[in-house]
């Protein structure tokens, strides 16, 4: 009887380790363009740039920052926390990817929802609603050198999150 | 040889048996997020019911409150964020206009995009970018996402760099504790997520994004109303004051930035004003509430060193 326990034991352990394993190891980019750094900070060189939905494989973790690897990109570096999820993104999901996704936790579908098609059937029915500012903004972009020069030309000491 | 089980041996076979799946539910609960709760709870209980382990009425209070959790503004992706936060964003910059001034706009967005990676939400999906609005109404306005808008008039109230820092790191507080998304109707958030568990590819078609972009429209339209009329709780305004001092001492900036901003909004609000009179707690109860966390208001240390582009950028607002 202590070997049947015994063996269920040990394959209920491997069972709940794997999916354990599967949760924490690989993390995916939940942001359109993740840059990796050198050190868990903000003003650390970026080594690569990962996209939307690419999976990485996790080494280290701080409170804020995540440590992975990117297969793909070749490359080490850390990530902001909040670029990342423990979900599997599929980009371009078929009929199999959705019914899998409505009954699993590790999936998740780029474009669900509220997305690019719902905001065009949503232009449509209010064409008087102008884009533009809102396309201007987001090409509004300061790069890394300028932020490092507008805090020393501000006599600016960053204490943490940004550092 | 065949091998023997003993009814011993399988009565424990059938104990382990109750109890691998109910550990194995409760350890995917613990793992797996809250959009699909409902689903892991729906599939765990029918297990639990037909294991005999719990009965129909437990199984149905722990979907009951699965669905409680799963239905919940936490479950909108980042990228779902972004395209509430732009077609927000559109409304605003719709009814207040755009303020034409490139060098202003990039010095709002060298501060506005520096303190955005000091806050507890650096990364958004589309990044975090801010407009100057041409009013004179004393206002600003943070959407999901991290679209960021702010009149000329709030600026005025703005005598250096810290300032500016205070009110920008204060919109931040808002898109970080994704306070937009919360003054969406629970009901329309249900709605939306129903509609997502059932279909949930790319393209929608028929009545589901007949559904889908009424209930976008609804979500608007409660989050507009939040912002441009009614306002947050006090408690949301508390908590991105909270926020923005935490962002303005990470960086490097005088929190009394804020304090200094808040005496001269105090002296420039209308009452009856459409604009923070209407929909923030007013500036002197602000003012106590921030002091509690920074002690009284002293000068600040050295803001000079920023005066000048200070100056040059928003000299003329």
């Amino acid at each position: 009887m202590n070997r049947c326990k015994n063996a269920l034991a040990v394959a209920m352990v491997i069972s709940l380790a794997a999916t354990v394993a599967a949760a924490v190891n690989l993390m995916s980019i939940q942001i359109k363009k993740g840059q990796l750094r050198t050190t868990p900070s903000f003003l650390g060189k970026i080594v690569a740039e990962l996209n939307y939905a690419e999976q990485v494989a996790v080494l280290e973790k701080t409170e804020a920052w995540i440590k992975v690897r990117s297969s793909a990109k070749n490359a080490e570096g850390w990530l902001h926390s909040s670029a990342l999820t423990s979900k599997k993104i599929i980009l371009k999901p078929g009929a199999a990817d959705v019914a899998q996704a409505a009954s699993s936790s590790e999936l998740a579908l780029a474009g669900k929802g509220f997305n690019e098609q719902v905001e065009g059937e949503f232009k449509t029915k209010n064409p008087q609603l102008d884009y533009a500012w809102i396309n201007q903004m987001e090409q509004m972009v300061v790069s890394q050198n300028q932020i490092e020069q507008f805090l020393i030309d501000g006599k600016l000491s960053p204490k943490g999150g940004i550092k | 040889m065949k091998p023997v089980y003993t009814s011993k041996c399988l009565n424990a076979i059938h104990q382990i048996g109750l109890i691998g799946p109910v550990l194995f539910i409760m350890t995917t609960l613990l793992l797996t997020g809250c959009e699909s709760m409902d689903t892991v709870a729906r599939i765990g209980t029918a297990v639990g019911v037909a294991t005999g382990t719990i009965d129909q009425a437990q199984a149905e209070s722990i979907q009951k409150s699965a669905k409680a959790v799963a239905r919940s503004f936490q479950d909108f992706t980042p990228e779902q964020e972004y395209y509430i936060g732009r077609t927000v964003g559109a409304v605003i910059v719709n009814k207040y206009k755009p303020y034409h001034n490139l060098a202003a706009t990039r010095y709002i967005n060298l501060i506005g995009q520096t303190l955005s990676r000091a806050s507890d939400l650096p990364e958004t999906f589309g990044g975090y970018h801010f407009l100057i609005l041409d009013s004179d109404e004393i206002n600003a306005f943070a959407t999901s996402g991290g679209f960021i808008f702010i009149t000329r008039g709030l600026l005025r109230c703005c005598r250096d760099e810290d300032a500016v820092a205070a009110v920008l790191a204060h919109e931040i507080g808002h898109v970080q504790s994704r306070h937009g998304l919360q003054a969406i109707k629970k009901s329309r958030v249900t709605a939306a997520l129903t509609t997502l568990a059932v279909e949930g590819t790319k393209t929608f078609s028929g009545q589901n994004l007949a559904d889908l972009v009424s209930t976008f429209e609804g979500s608007i339209t409660d989050i507009t109303t939040t912002l441009i009329n009614n306002g947050y709780s006090r408690e949301f305004e508390q908590q991105a004051d909270q926020a923005a001092v935490t962002i303005l001492q990470r960086v490097g900036y005088d929190p009394n930035g804020l304090v200094e901003m808040l005496k001269i909004m105090q002296d420039r609000l209308r009452p009856g004003g459409l604009d923070f009179a209407k929909t923030h707690p007013s500036p002197v109860i602000r003012m106590a509430d921030i002091q509690k966390s920074i002690g009284p208001y002293r000068a600040m240390a050295n803001p000079g060193a920023r005066q000048q582009r200070f100056s040059e950028s928003l000299g003329g607002i």
